[in-house]
């Protein structure tokens, strides 16, 4: 049959169109625009090239601040992810304490995240803190005020805290929509608790792993309330990621061309990493013939 | 391989069910013998799937023991039973091959790894996968994964008993038809006790030496094929068996006839039910009912005639009941004519039991 061609079917597009140029390309474009000037303030712009990029790229603050995000994402997710299986394995699959337990995972998430921050910092204080003047009261040394590691560590702990029941509510979902023929079969196949782990649950569980694993990334990449609130980037620059980083240059500084420079460089690498975890996991899941040929 | 025992099984799902008398099981007690087919047929929620959950062990039943041969296996589970099973849906390990998947139960008992490779071989050849031995199960199709997991059973040499619960339930139909027929030729290689759930009348005669027909929680008869044909003992088996099923007509004892709607049909000696005060039909398969002339039978009214190419079935009326005939194809079919009963066809029930003939 021949196709017909009809080019008034493109204003079918328009309102979408309408809706993403002003929901994403035009605000987009805004700050790439920034991020090729410079300003003196009187709303008066000068032309800058690319040397905004270059110079964010290079500078030292940057990259630490780059190290810093990286460790912090390869923590959480380390942490964050296990236990996360875990707490899902250890879950009751039927009976009464299934809703009460989906409830008890799901509250951390209801809470807005200055909230979060602000629970934990009082809550880590050595004052008036219950965790911190628990800890105090058992000899250990902590302030988190002070102290890089114990900043850290109560960032770790409040994200872990915040964040891991996303992963177990993730993981839940993939558990339970395993058949039971298949624990039956393994059964009968006279496979040990780790082997059922292995060879069917962890398998089954992948696409939700993924998508856990993507969303506590970008997430954790993209942190800023949470540390914000609890120690404000420090002590000293200890706990600033880019996105404080960031909001130090364009607010702080009123540095607008560089922090837009900064804002793209720090968008592509999400959209870099994000990307190289989806290839990687979609293909270790995926049985693509070794030989090519087949039948 | 073993022989199987069911010694008064009965199961209830719960102490309460159980309590109010509401058993899926109602009571089983019967042998399956070592190395023969046999098929569970009867419709949904007859208890069959119930039954095959407790041969293996996946269900303990409420009252009653499994003995397999002699060892009383009713507290073991599945995997101390040695049996394995085939289930609706294939069960394959996503992740390993079709070889791995083969070598899993293997490998979980322990055998040495230079034992597993031959077996594994064998299986590989004799289930017909030997050319996608290296592939990953997950991309297979849906009959082939099904004899991944029956394969995963016959490695293991010493089985007691293989169990399908509807196997053929996803595969396509026209590979249904080999599948079976791949199935019973492992049965003959194997000599394996098998036990196959179904609700496909064609799939369990086909499949089984012996046919277990269940009905509401019991096992209404275990015959061939033939047998179930022939003298079905329930008005059941006659009604689920067959194609269109057996003609139930109720009806009262005379001395030798049985008087159906006011006709007269004149009964095979020796058959008599025993006492009068039951519930009597009379059961005739529609393949033993012929059309004859006017006058010389049972007149009837033709109400439908359905053509099926091979043959003719004739929808008729006796009196208040229906009546089913199987004739011909190239007979023409009169609006009114009369009936004719194969005499040794007949065969007589009494509160939907078979009467034997004295």
């Amino acid at each position: 049959m021949e196709k017909t061609w009809n080019n008034k079917a493109w204003f079918f597009v328009l309102p979408v169109l309408l809706l993403v140029a002003f929901s994403a390309v035009i605000p987009l474009m805004t700050v790439v625009n920034y991020s090729v000037q410079d300003s003196f303030g009187n709303n008066q712009f000068f032309w800058y090239g690319a040397d905004w990029f270059r110079e964010v790229l290079t500078s030292e603050r940057f990259h630490d601040a780059l190290l810093r995000n990286l460790l912090f994402s390869a923590i959480i997710l380390a942490i964050e992810v296990p236990l996360g299986i875990l707490v899902a394995l250890a879950m009751p699959k039927k009976g009464i304490w299934v809703p009460v337990c989906l409830v008890l995972m799901a509250l951390p998430l209801l809470i807005p995240w200055n909230v979060v921050g602000t629970i934990w910092q009082v809550f880590a204080r050595t004052d008036i803190g219950l965790l911190g003047y628990t800890v105090d009261a058992l000899g250990i040394d902590y302030n988190y005020v002070r102290n890089t590691v114990d900043a850290w560590v109560t960032v770790v702990v409040m994200d872990v805290w915040h964040w891991t029941s996303l992963v177990v509510l993730l993981c839940y979902a993939g558990l339970v929509s395993i058949p039971d023929a298949y624990y039956q079969a393994a059964k009968i196949d006279g496979a040990s608790r780790w082997a059922v782990f292995r060879y069917i649950q962890l398998p089954k569980m992948g696409r939700v792993l993924l998508i856990a694993v993507l969303l506590r990334f970008m997430d954790s990449f993209m942190i800023y309330t949470e540390p914000f609130v609890v120690t404000g980037g420090g002590p000293g620059n200890s706990t600033t990621f880019l996105s404080i980083d960031l909001v130090k240059l364009a607010i702080g500084q009123f540095n607008i061309g560089e922090a837009a420079a900064m804002s793209l460089i720090y968008f592509l690498i999400i959209l870099l990493l994000s990307w190289v975890f989806y290839t990687v996991m979609t293909n270790a899941g995926n049985d693509k013939p070794m030989t090519g040929g087949g039948e | 391989m073993a022989r199987i025992r069911l010694d008064h099984i009965r199961h209830a799902y719960s102490p309460e069910l159980a309590k109010a008398n509401n058993y899926a099981l109602r009571e089983v007690d019967t042998v399956f013998e070592d190395g023969g087919a046999y098929a569970l047929l009867g419709p949904s929620g007859c208890g069959k799937t119930t039954l095959l959950n407790i041969i293996s062990g996946l269900l303990s039943p409420s009252e009653g023991h499994v003995r397999f041969d002699d060892r009383d296996v009713t507290l073991l589970s599945p995997e101390a039973r040695n049996i394995a099973q085939v289930f609706q849906f294939p069960v394959i390990y996503d992740t390993m091959t079709v070889r791995e998947n083969l070598a899993f139960p293997l490998k979980n008992r322990k055998v040495p790894k230079a034992e597993i490779g031959p077996r594994v071989d064998d299986m590989l050849r004799r289930i017909g996968l030997e050319r996608k031995a290296d592939r990953k199960a997950r991309g297979l199709t849906a009959d082939e994964k099904q004899k991944i997991s029956l394969g995963r059973g016959l490695v293991r040499s010493d089985v007691a008993a293989i169990l399908f619960d509807e196997p053929l339930t996803v595969i396509d139909p026209h590979m249904k038809w080999q599948l079976r027929s791949e199935l019973k030729q492992l049965h003959r290689e194997f000599q394996m006790t098998m036990v196959y759930v179904t609700h496909d009348q064609t799939e369990a005669l086909t499949f089984a030496d012996k046919v277990v027909v269940m009905y509401a929680g019991e096992v209404v008869q275990i015959g061939t094929p033939e047998e179930l044909f022939a003298r079905p003992q329930h008005t059941f088996v006659g009604y689920f068996i067959g194609s269109p099923g057996m003609n139930v007509l109720p009806c009262d004892l005379d001395g030798g006839d049985a008087i159906v709607s006011g006709e007269r049909v004149k009964l095979p000696a020796g058959l008599s039910a025993a006492t009068p005060k039951k519930r009597v039909e009379l059961g005739i398969r529609p393949e033993f009912v012929s059309l004859v002339p006017r006058g010389e039978g049972i007149p009837v009214t033709v109400e439908k005639v359905e053509d099926i190419g091979s043959e003719k079935i004739v929808r008729a009326r006796l009196g208040e009941h229906r009546l089913s005939a199987v004739v011909a194809e190239d007979r023409t079919i009169p609006a009114d004519a009369d009936v004719a009963f194969a005499a040794d066809r007949l065969n007589l029930y009494a509160d939907s039991w078979l009467v034997e003939r004295g």
